[in-house]
């Protein structure tokens, strides 16, 4: 962790309300141990970017963090309360303040793109008034680009739009907390940019909290106020893209490379 | 313990966790059926996508099979001077297993494996999660509708299936013999009473639910993986199949028990 206090000595960080708190995380499948001990604070308003090998395990913990996978051990807690403790009904509220991105988009192939849309207003926030669905599905899909889409099928989108409008079903519902699982794995770097730029404008916009899981340091560079660094399911670095760029840790250097 | 043991407990093991797996997923299933916010519209869009357009198969293979029955039957009941009772024996063989059990087979084919495909594909593109940690309801959404519309559907499609098999018994039987249609459809429908209608119609509800549950239960807990699809759909198919022959046997017991002492 050496990497880890020298950033430290650069991110000089007010205190803030940590809404998203882990401690000792640990989650394995089968017989590998994918997190071992996973440790962070997140706080609001913060876009967080933890970058990662494949197969590290940082998806993992996001899907920890709402609960589509329970950890063997450590704490999880996020507005304060035990993720792994909740019943059906406080997860579903929990599910409810947060909006995740998933890598492929996940968008419902037998739906179009305003159905998609829909989905989480009628049947998360079971809303009636036709007028005030129809608002909402063009403010979102006016801020991520993409109205002229709004009666296609996710077939017929580009995986950038897919992405994008993928996006926009997460922010549809107003979430506090964004999980961006890779948004701009499989896209060409100018797409990638934009994914990423639209990322910093939501965030901005909705003043979500974000951890945005990636490996694309154009991403890191554009979307991250603060970035950690997983390693054999442990965060070995922390800090700004800049601070971790001038780091001395040999995996953390592997990443940054490429940049000049 | 040898290896051979060992292998052999872990087949158990497998099978006993596969069974308790059904049995959590169907407890599920009763719970989401209660639990509110029924999803009309898209029980009303799976009866159409499920029964109507199965419509066209199950018609055009219950009508060969009635017009087959017919041309099999012919030559042993002309044999014993009883082509007289070819509509009846017809209609009684069709009414109490032949219509029921083809139309159930054609549905596991059919329908199990569309389940099974389009809920293993949506898991594997990771949709079912997104439905999921969105805060909404997949199992309400997705397989609560599906199984009800499958079980609302398939005595549906047996009962028209059963009447396009006698129609096609019609029109081969006019091949050979001249029958009126009045008299041909009078004794058809004087061969069957209450106690051949309704046992085969009961069987018919829960082969409908066989299907819609294997199916849904094979594509919602599929692997994550391409070849997974595939196989939610291939053994969708296999194990709703195996299920309608199961049923039919213990329904054929339990009627022959009420109805034929």
């Amino acid at each position: 962790m050496e990497a880890v206090k020298e950033q430290k000595k650069h991110v000089a960080k007010p205190k803030k309300e940590v809404i998203i708190q882990i401690k000792g995380l640990k989650k394995s499948f089968g017989k590998k141990e994918v997190l071992k001990d996973i440790n962070l604070e997140v706080d609001r308003g913060e876009n967080l970017v933890v970058l990662g090998k494949s197969g590290e395990g940082k998806s993992v913990t996001i899907e920890c963090i709402v609960g589509l996978l329970i950890p063997d051990g450590g704490s999880l807690k996020v507005f304060g309360d035990e993720v792994a403790n909740m019943n059906n009904k406080q997860l579903k509220e929990l599910r409810m303040k947060i909006g995740f991105l998933f890598q492929s988009g996940a968008l419902y192939d037998s739906m179009t793109v305003r159905e998609n849309l829909e989905f989480p207003l009628t049947r998360v926030l079971k809303l009636t008034d036709e007028h005030e669905i129809e608002e909402r599905i063009k403010e979102v899909l006016e801020g991520v680009g993409l109205l002229d889409a709004i009666d296609k099928l996710p077939a017929d989108l580009s995986g950038g739009m897919r992405k994008r409008v993928g996006l926009a079903r997460t922010l549809i519902i107003k979430p506090e907390i964004m999980l961006y699982d890779e948004p701009t794995t499989g896209l060409d770097p100018i797409t990638s940019r934009e994914i990423s730029e639209l990322i910093l404008s939501m965030q901005k916009k909705y003043k979500t909290t974000s951890i945005i899981i990636t490996h694309d340091m154009e991403c890191a560079r554009i979307a991250a106020d603060r970035i950690v660094v997983m390693d054999d399911g442990k965060y070995i670095a922390e800090g700004t893209f800049d601070g971790l760029h001038k780091s001395n840790n040999e995996i953390v250097k592997a990443f940054f490379n490429d940049i000049l | 313990m040898n290896a051979v043991q060992e292998q052999e407990l872990t087949g158990w093991r497998k099978w006993l966790d596969g069974a308790g797996d059904q049995c959590i997923f169907f407890s599920r299933f009763l719970k989401n059926i209660f639990a509110g916010g029924f999803e009309w519209s898209e029980f009303v869009r799976q009866c159409y996508e499920i029964g109507y357009r199965s419509m066209m198969l199950v018609g055009i293979t219950s009508f060969i099979m009635g017009a087959v029955l017919i041309l099999q039957l012919r030559p042993s009941l002309v044999e014993f001077g009883e082509e007289s009772m070819l509509p009846v024996t017809l209609t009684v063989s069709l009414v109490r297993e032949i219509g029921p059990v083809i139309t159930a087979l054609i549905c596991a084919g059919k329908i199990a494996s569309s389940i099974g495909a389009e809920l293993g594909s949506m898991k594997v593109t990771e949709q079912i999660d997104a439905m999921e940690v969105s805060g909404a309801n997949p199992l309400q959404y997705l397989v609560v509708t599906r199984i009800l519309a499958v079980t609302f559907m398939v005595p549906l499609l047996t009962i028209i299936g059963d009447v396009i098999g006698l129609i096609g018994g019609y029109i081969a039987l006019n091949f050979t013999d001249n029958i009126s249609y009045v008299l041909y459809f009078h004794k058809c429908v004087a061969a069957i009473d209450f106690s051949d209608f309704l046992p085969a119609f009961v069987k018919t509800i829960f082969f409908g639910f066989a299907i819609g549950f294997v199916g849904c239960y094979k594509g919602f807990n599929s692997n994550k993986g391409t070849a997974s699809v595939g196989i939610a759909a291939n053994s969708a198919v296999v194990t709703a199949s195996l299920w309608v022959f199961v049923i039919d046997a213990i329904a054929v017991q339990i009627t022959s028990i009420l109805f034929y002492k």
